[in-house]
């Protein structure tokens, strides 16, 4: 155990000190280079420039070839080449406007280290009932998961700060729910995609001096789905990760179909006088999790962020508690 | 923020502990033999396809229990 605590500390320390130095010099080149897009919450013309992928994924990359120097293990190879695959992904669609079904197809070759590194486990555990051997089935499920994981955290990427700030809440109780599995190895390599985002929140904060853009989102989203694979923590990371789940359920099952946010007429949400955000009556647009939220009510951007949060944290504590019961058969 | 959405968490939360608890209880004693080389093929499949329908399950009663819990909010 002693002897993990120095790569804990210095792959942690990488990462969040990479994103934290790297951003301001990429947002100051952004600048120049005018790849910003408007902030639609604000009342004035206030624009943000995109994406924060790059920092994201040097912060990730840094940070795990850190811990490869310490633990040769294929499981760190397959988190960093996932990411790096769904961070190309995601800035193809950054710089050109790609189709709904993109992200998803392309996100699926993001998977394939994992297979070919052997770093899964086909035994699925469950809290209290054990394991259940799928070794077909499971295949299926590490091709699906990094595409889920990847547009989940995109599909919430809707206010100043929420993406980062979500993946913070949750990658943490991850970590703490490695820990408590007493996967310590795995809970270390998973730790520095906290920091990552913990880092980037500074500058996409509210009011954002940056958006990560499908870059960051898919980026942070497939490092998180890799971990679960790779960690052997599958349930807990889609627990800790239920708000968004919630946010990507609501959203297909009233469009019953995969669109881009893009390319949706209604607006399910609008901006009162004083600019705070509101629920619309629009039929024809999309139920989402900030739909929900302000259903009760106006409430300002920064409330619905924290709104979001309280949420995140609680389901953070409930895989917290999944991953206590998972030491525990019934 | 109202209750509704922790509430909607939570009952997530408990169906994905059943769902497991099923998954395992059907799942995991099942095995096809008499088939030689194929036995562990026709098993996974098989696991598979039960495994997908128990999924479509936990989605229609997922999107039961979210029309219920948001009747109100829901009303586009």
């Amino acid at each position: 155990m002693a002897e993990l605590i120095i790569p804990a500390i210095v792959s942690c320390i990488v990462a969040f000190f990479t994103v934290y130095f790297v951003t301001p010099p990429l947002i100051q080149f952004l600048q120049k280079r005018n790849l910003a897009v408007k902030d639609m919450n604000k009342k004035d013309h206030v624009m943000v420039v995109r994406p924060g992928g790059p920092s994201i994924i040097a912060g990730i990359i840094a940070s795990e070839l850190v811990l490869y120097g310490f633990f040769q293990i294929n499981e760190i190879l397959a988190i960093m080449i996932t990411s790096f695959i769904a961070f190309v992904v995601g800035y193809v669609d950054d710089r050109k406007v790609m189709g709904g079904w993109f992200k998803p197809v392309a996100l699926v070759i993001a998977s394939t280290p994992i297979i070919f590194l052997g770093t899964y486990d086909s035994n699925l555990a469950f809290p209290l009932f054990g394991t259940v051997q799928i070794p077909a089935l499971y295949l299926g499920l590490v091709i699906f998961m990094i595409p889920v994981t990847g547009n989940t955290i995109n599909s919430i990427d809707v206010l100043n700060g929420v993406a980062s700030g979500f993946m913070i809440i949750a990658s943490f109780s991850l970590s703490i729910a490695l820990f408590i599995l007493q996967n310590y190895e795995m809970a270390i390599i998973s730790l520095p995609l906290g920091f990552v985002s913990l880092a980037f929140y500074k500058y996409h904060k509210i009011p954002s001096k940056i958006f990560p853009g499908d870059s960051g989102a898919l980026t942070l989203g497939a490092m998180y789905g890799t971990i679960a694979i790779v960690g052997h923590v599958e349930i807990i990371a889609a627990v800790a990760l239920l708000p968004a789940i919630i946010n990507s359920f609501l959203f297909l099952s009233s469009m019953k179909r995969i669109v881009e946010h893009r390319q949706i007429k209604g607006k399910p949400v609008e901006h009162t006088e004083d600019f705070k955000l509101k629920a619309t009556n629009d039929k024809t647009a999309p139920v989402t999790l900030v739909r929900l939220i302000l259903a009760g009510g106006p409430l300002s951007e920064k409330q619905v962020g924290y709104a979001i949060f309280k949420l995140a944290i609680f389901s953070g504590i409930l895989a917290i508690i999944t991953a206590f019961m998972m030491r525990v058969v019934i | 923020m109202k209750i509704g959405l922790f509430g909607f968490l939570f009952v997530m939360w408990i169906l994905i502990l059943a769902g497991g608890g099923i998954l395992v209880a059907i799942l995991g004693p099942f095995s096809i033999s008499g088939y030689g080389d194929l036995d562990l093929l026709l098993t996974s499949v098989l696991k598979a396809i039960i495994a997908i329908i128990l999924v479509v399950v936990w989605i229609l009663v997922l999107s039961k229990l979210k029309n219920w819990i948001f009747k109100k909010e829901i009303k586009y």
